[in-house]
């Protein structure tokens, strides 16, 4: 592969019937990224279920009680390289009860692939995902017509749901949406052009993915520098080393750049950017670095080096749109742990201003509940400030997750607002 | 004008380091898994180029069968004088010999699963909270649903059902006294990232990877090197090949495949041409459809 190849995130929504499975075991398939003896172990549950030839969507089965029971509980990773770029698939299950697992697989993605299927239209499923999609803010959504061999692969079923998709989608906030007819259990505009819709003038999803524009998807404008840990070699030759260690969150951090670290106020100035191989003049994210600084200040993980002049809101009360991923429901006025980026504090959700019904997108002002795959918007105290941007402008310093104390499970993610 | 923006690999290992040290910040005690092993390498690699200029701020631990390929332990000895850290061994034939586990019977018996006892007291004699491995997503099915941080329970135990979801780079390792946490830096990796990085940084790795000649007999499909430990079938005949391995395991389980491929250059081309998947050839892997969630409901790597 070529040293300039870039990685790409998407994430597939979808249920048991949408084509979800078969659509990535195509693209598996046709990019030749399954080998021999998985594909032996499918033809032979393949034959065992009963089914005629090999079905690829066998391919996309995780656990034990997911193959029994036919259908994705959990988010599953998939891989698949072309000599253009490297592919990382969130696969996720589409059902409302899976919502949480769905908001996972989003969270980190570039892309959204959201399936529909011709004979039906845009249908309720379609929209949560797309609502999700623009939640998470997946900067490229590529809704895809599927099963278009179905409907005679004719053009006035892709034009209607391209029509009822503009329509439910103009209150949403997505940037980039494409549409692509495709057939994935033919293969039909998946890797290969369809030799039946000439009236598609477009390109296949794989030549999609490979081509979309996503070095634009990182803020490189507001330089966010959360500290994870602080490097002091115990060793003669670097004594007096004293190394921010962290990834930089957004934005482009340059050698002699004046700084403030925060939540103390205290200013310097970058004097040096490491890493293992080399010095650098400059780092921008996603890069993980080891920053020191001219002057010795008092910092250590879990403040924020941003630059004097572009600073983000510091602030002890946040606005949230939260998604409850826990089968407790959140406990009036309850203390949790809030995680965001390096930093920990106790929070506690103070009100709830509206609830989302997923399904329709209305706001419901009356139950006020927060129970397992609820999106609400909330406000929320810290016990101390965090220094935060809103999510669609920042996805690192802009998310939080909450933990529950008693168990210690991770109950809900917030996106900034 | 200047670009701004990583290349896949550069990506995953900006990823991997800041995975490990989070592990570092949220945990007292963690320790890296090696195993001898290109993956568990890798990681050393990640975690010395993590903590650059502080060396690395915890020790590795091995995990003995007592089954081992002499180069690997040679190499692990080398591994541990170079990077200066602890090294703690856990040790299977100490298991045994205490009557924790009982050796496998019968003609395909191997220490395989005896590991994740020895693993989980090696985790709870020395207080460790963490343990990093190289374990990747594109191994295995149920690799494939696993965290970045994934908890333990108290007996060790992974309950895939019930896990954390993790999002975003947040990665929640709270955990109550007698829990841990394993952590998986190189999780978004795949076989051919893996060749393609150790190449990239020209990475040492056990002359076991490279073609070279070995006496070994054809058993499940793969070269089962010869070894004190091999007992011959009646029909199965020593033979010498020139052969290389493509994962590092027990002496007893790891098949080899023949090939040429004896510097990193051609390996990596081998690689990217190979029909089959690594673990093919670890019979270990090879016992059910769900041999690996099964081990690693119980703690296994």
């Amino acid at each position: 592969m070529l040293d300039k190849n870039q990685l790409l995130r998407f994430t597939t929504a979808g249920s048991v019937d949408d084509g979800k499975s078969t659509l990535i075991g195509r693209l598996l398939y046709d990019s030749k990224s399954i080998f021999e003896d998985q594909l032996q172990a499918i033809e032979n549950t393949s034959k065992k279920k009963g089914h005629d030839g090999v079905d690829l969507a066998l391919f996309t089965d995780g656990l034990r009680d997911e193959r029994e029971q036919g259908i994705t509980i959990d988010v599953a990773y998939r891989y698949f390289t072309t000599p253009k770029r490297k592919f990382i698939i969130a696969d996720t299950p589409g059902h409302i009860q899976y919502t949480r697992n769905m908001v996972t697989g989003a969270s980190t993605a570039n892309a959204a692939i959201i399936l529909v299927d011709a004979r039906h239209g845009v249908i309720e499923q379609t929209k949560r995902h797309s609502f999700i999609a623009s939640l998470l803010q997946i900067p490229h959504v590529i809704v895809c017509i599927n099963k278009m061999d179905l409907v005679d692969y004719a053009e006035e079923s892709y034009n209607r749901v391209i029509d009822q998709f503009e329509e439910f989608s103009s209150k949403m906030l997505v940037k980039d949406v494409r549409f692509i007819p495709i057939s994935a259990l033919n293969g039909d505009n998946v890797v290969n052009r369809s030799e039946n819709m000439d009236w598609y003038q477009g390109a296949p999803l794989l030549h999609t993915l490979e081509t979309m524009h996503i070095s634009s998807d990182i803020n490189k404008v507001d330089t966010r520098f959360p500290v994870q840990t602080v490097l002091r070699p115990q060793s003669d030759e670097h004594r007096d080393y004293r190394g921010y260690a962290g990834r930089v969150a957004s934005g482009i951090i340059r050698v002699g750049d004046e700084i403030t670290a925060l939540p103390s106020g205290f200013t310097s100035k970058i004097k040096s950017i490491d890493t293992f191989d080399k010095t650098l003049e400059e780092a921008y994210a996603p890069m993980s670095v080891s920053i020191t600084l001219e002057d010795d200040i008092d910092i250590g993980r879990g403040d924020m080096i941003v630059r004097t002049k572009n600073q983000p809101e510091t602030s002890q009360d946040i606005e949230v749109m939260l998604c409850w991923l826990n089968n407790s429901p959140a406990k009036p006025r309850a203390k949790y742990t809030i995680k965001h980026t390096s930093n920990d504090q106790k929070a506690m959700i103070k009100e709830v201003i509206y609830k989302y019904d997923i399904n329709t997108l209305d706001r419901n002002k009356v139950d006020k509940d927060l129970k397992m795959n609820d999106i609400s918007k909330v406000k929320i105290r810290t016990t101390k400030p965090l220094m935060v941007d809103p999510y669609r402008e920042n996805r690192t310093t802009g998310s939080i997750i909450l933990i529950d104390d008693a168990t210690n499970e991770t109950v809900a993610a917030g996106m900034i607002i | 004008m200047r670009k701004y923006y990583l290349n896949y690999l550069d990506e995953l290992e900006s990823e991997a380091i800041f995975v490990l040290r989070e592990v570092w910040a949220q945990f007292d005690n963690p320790v890296i898994l090696f195993s001898g092993g290109k993956d568990s390498i890798v990681v050393a690699h990640l975690a010395k180029k993590a903590f650059y200029p502080s060396k690395i701020p915890f020790p590795l631990m091995h995990v003995d069968t007592g089954h081992n390929f002499p180069e690997t332990i040679k190499f692990r000895d080398d591994t541990i004088k170079e990077l200066g850290v602890q090294l703690i061994v856990g040790s299977v034939q100490e298991s045994i010999d205490q009557g924790r586990v009982a050796e496998e019977q019968g003609k395909n018996a191997t220490r395989n699963a005896l590991q994740i006892t020895t693993l989980l007291d090696a985790i709870e004699y020395n207080k460790i909270d963490c343990a990093i491995g190289g374990g990747r997503r594109d191994e295995e099915k149920a690799r494939a649903k696993e965290r970045f941080f994934s908890h333990r329970d108290d007996f060790g135990q992974w309950d895939p059902k019930n896990q954390r979801p993790e999002l975003w780079n947040i990665f929640n390792g709270k955990h109550f006294e007698g829990e841990h946490f394993r952590a998986f830096p190189i999780s978004n990796w795949t076989e051919m990232d893996v060749w393609n990085y150790i190449k990239r940084e020209n990475i040492a790795i056990p002359s076991l990877y490279f073609a070279h000649e070995r006496e070994v007999v054809w058993r499940q499909e793969s070269w089962i090197p010869n070894s004190e430990y091999l007992v011959l079938e009646d029909h199965e005949e020593i033979v010498t090949k020139k052969i290389r391995f493509r994962t590092l395991g027990d002496i007893t389980i790891t098949g080899g495949i023949e090939s040429d491929a004896d510097t990193l250059e051609k390996i990596a081309d081998e690689v990217s041409g190979m029909r089959k998947t690594e673990r093919g050839n670890r019979s270990d892997d090879k016992r059910s459809e769900s041999a690996m969630e099964d081990r690693k409901r119980q703690g296994y790597f």
